[in-house]
């Protein structure tokens, strides 16, 4: 049966949309940068750049920091933040990852503080490799957040969510990285991988989902964040790679920084067309009830009514 | 399943077949629960006012009117479907599944029931919701839903709304003997000719496992604005997981790979 047969009570949306403001996607971007960001500092460890390792504990510290305010600030009771550490529970994608960043953030916040303060260089080592560890965490729990949910556009998603959430991570963080210090290759590169990622994941994405289901990221207001996301990616990644290849000039650090950046914003924004098209799919009854007709009639549960005539 | 469950199992069947759309069941909700008010508004869809479940309707009557094919009459007639919706107390609740705080558990009556003094207003129970009942309160900023009255089945007493339909379109009772009797009178309505009789969420084998309040219906489910093949969210976390673990991995060897050639 097609889209247009499909009967709602009187259009309105089955499911409740999200209550979050703009401060959760804020807070996915603001996360998955202080990830990606410690994954930069272990590297830069690694490879003894201590400018660069500099630059990405910072990031991830202030990246942090920032994303603390944001997820505190939605809440509905802030000062209750701390009963998100009442239970430890294991179906909670939102408590697995509050248990995560319970132990991320003190590592993130030894590895920026021992670096500035020059004191304590082991303990800022080993804070940044433990940062490191869970970083990867970090970076995706919040696409399985979003993907446990009943929304059509997220729940669809949920082997997708987690790859394009991590890939903003790296270009996001590479891109922060490099407009700081815009000599550092392995940021660039990161920023630049991440990119790719993040545009082929975007558009497997929509390519996963049944069209009634993936018109949400097409369409409205996720739709034009999501070109904009793109855009402004594809520009960051264009400039970012130009002033690479302009071989230590200013010109050539400006254009970096400028591109890294662009990078981060594509990203940021990137996240808040995952959100909007979320709200959209919530707010659409036709994506709620259209692929769950077709799962049922696989089931062979009541299908279409035709006994209207029999009362 | 009661997993905490030193009582029967209890719940509601919401025989639509006997509503008359008196909305008594909204009032003594509110009443009974000092369930504020949700917006004086006008909706303009047959007399239904209330609109949706949410923080501040735990009840919520559906108006239905269809134009049917009479075969005895020469013009089409109108009927009207009307339906008391409440939250259905899922056996796997996403609600209770999602909850970071441990604010939202599962009651000794096998009901689900949000803590006000735990709830930090997170929202994430809003958008894990396969039926969109539950809500967060405006000016409050917690999560709110039906609790089934919590504290009168406490005191042997049935819920607020059961008691005050004055047509016993909603039965509160113990879950197996309200599932029997709704069987029945399924079975009663079909050789009465009304064959679009049907139940909806009656059984174990659904999407969320069964619920505790389930319904006799008329037409499709989505008619009266539920959800055809709800599905807990968290029946798909592990391959959510999986994927996490795959680009976390993956993360971490794109950024070995970026160092590799600067690697001393």
């Amino acid at each position: 049966m097609g889209a247009d047969e499909l009967r709602t009570y009187y259009d309105r949306p089955v499911l409740k949309a999200p209550t979050w403001r703009f401060w959760i996607p804020s807070y996915f971007f603001l996360g998955g940068t202080a990830a990606g960001s410690s994954l930069l500092a272990a590297g830069a460890d690694a490879i003894g750049d201590a400018r660069l390792r500099r630059a990405a504990r910072v990031t991830a510290l202030a990246a942090l920091g920032g994303g603390a305010v944001a997820l505190v600030a939605d809440l509905g009771r802030p000062e209750r933040f701390h009963h998100m550490l009442r239970v430890f529970r294991p179906s909670s994608p939102m408590n697995m990852g509050s248990w995560v960043l319970a132990a991320y953030g003190p590592a993130v916040g030894v590895a920026a503080l021992a670096d500035v303060s020059g004191r304590a260089p082991l303990l800022g080592k080993v804070a940044t490799w433990s940062a490191a560890a869970l970083a990867p965490a970090v970076a995706t729990y919040t696409g399985v957040l979003v993907a446990d949910t009943a929304i059509p556009a997220w729940h669809g998603a949920r082997t997708v969510l987690p790859g394009l959430f991590a890939a903003g991570a790296a270009a996001s963080s590479g891109g922060v990285v490099a407009a700081i210090v815009p000599d550092a290759a392995p940021a660039r590169r990161v920023a630049l991988g991440g990119v790719a990622a993040e545009l082929a994941l975007s558009s497997a994405l929509v390519k996963s989902l049944p069209d009634d289901v993936g018109a949400a990221y097409l369409e409205g207001r996720a739709g034009r964040l999501r070109r904009a996301a793109t855009g402004l990616s594809l520009a960051g990644a264009g400039t970012c790679a130009a002033g690479a290849s302009m071989r230590a000039g200013r010109a050539g650090r400006l254009l970096t920084r400028f591109g890294g950046v662009a990078i981060a914003l594509g990203a940021a924004v990137e996240r808040f067309a995952v959100v909007e098209a979320g709200r959209a799919s919530a707010n659409d009854p036709r994506a709620t009830i259209g692929p769950q007709r077709r799962t049922a009639a696989a089931k062979g549960i009541d299908g279409p009514d035709e006994g209207l005539a029999a009362q | 399943m009661a997993e905490s469950g030193t009582e029967r199992r209890v719940g509601f069947f919401t025989d639509t077949t006997l509503c008359i759309g008196c909305k008594a069941c909204e009032v003594a909700c509110k009443e009974w629960n000092d369930v504020p008010a949700d917006g004086f508004d006008f909706l303009g869809m047959s007399y239904d006012n209330t609109g949706e479940l949410s923080a501040d309707s735990w009840r919520h009557v559906a108006f239905i009117e269809q134009v049917v094919p009479d075969a005895s009459a020469s013009e089409p007639g109108l009927r009207w479907l009307m339906s008391s919706d409440v939250c259905k107390h899922c056996t796997h609740a996403a609600c209770l599944d999602v909850c970071p705080t441990g604010a939202i558990f599962r009651t000794e009556f096998d009901t689900v029931v949000v803590q006000a003094d735990v709830c930090n207003g997170c929202g994430y129970c809003v958008s894990a919701c396969p039926f969109g009942v539950i809500g967060q309160r405006e000016g409050d900023g917690r999560a709110w839903k039906c609790t089934m009255c919590y504290d009168r089945l406490h005191g042997g007493l049935e819920p607020a709304c059961a008691k005050a339909c004055p047509t016993a379109s909603i039965q509160f009772g113990p879950l197996d003997e309200l599932r029997i009797r709704a069987r029945d009178r399924v079975e009663e309505l079909h050789e009465r000719g009304v064959s679009s009789a049907r139940l909806y969420l009656d059984g174990d084998n659904d999407g969320i496992g069964g619920a505790g309040a389930f319904f006799l219906l008329l037409d499709e489910p989505e008619v009266y604005g539920l959800p055809p093949d709800p599905v807990v969210p968290t029946r798909d976390l592990a391959s959510a997981w999986r994927a996490a673990a795959a680009s976390g991995v993956a993360l971490v060897a794109g950024v070995a790979l970026a160092f590799a050639r600067d690697r001393r």
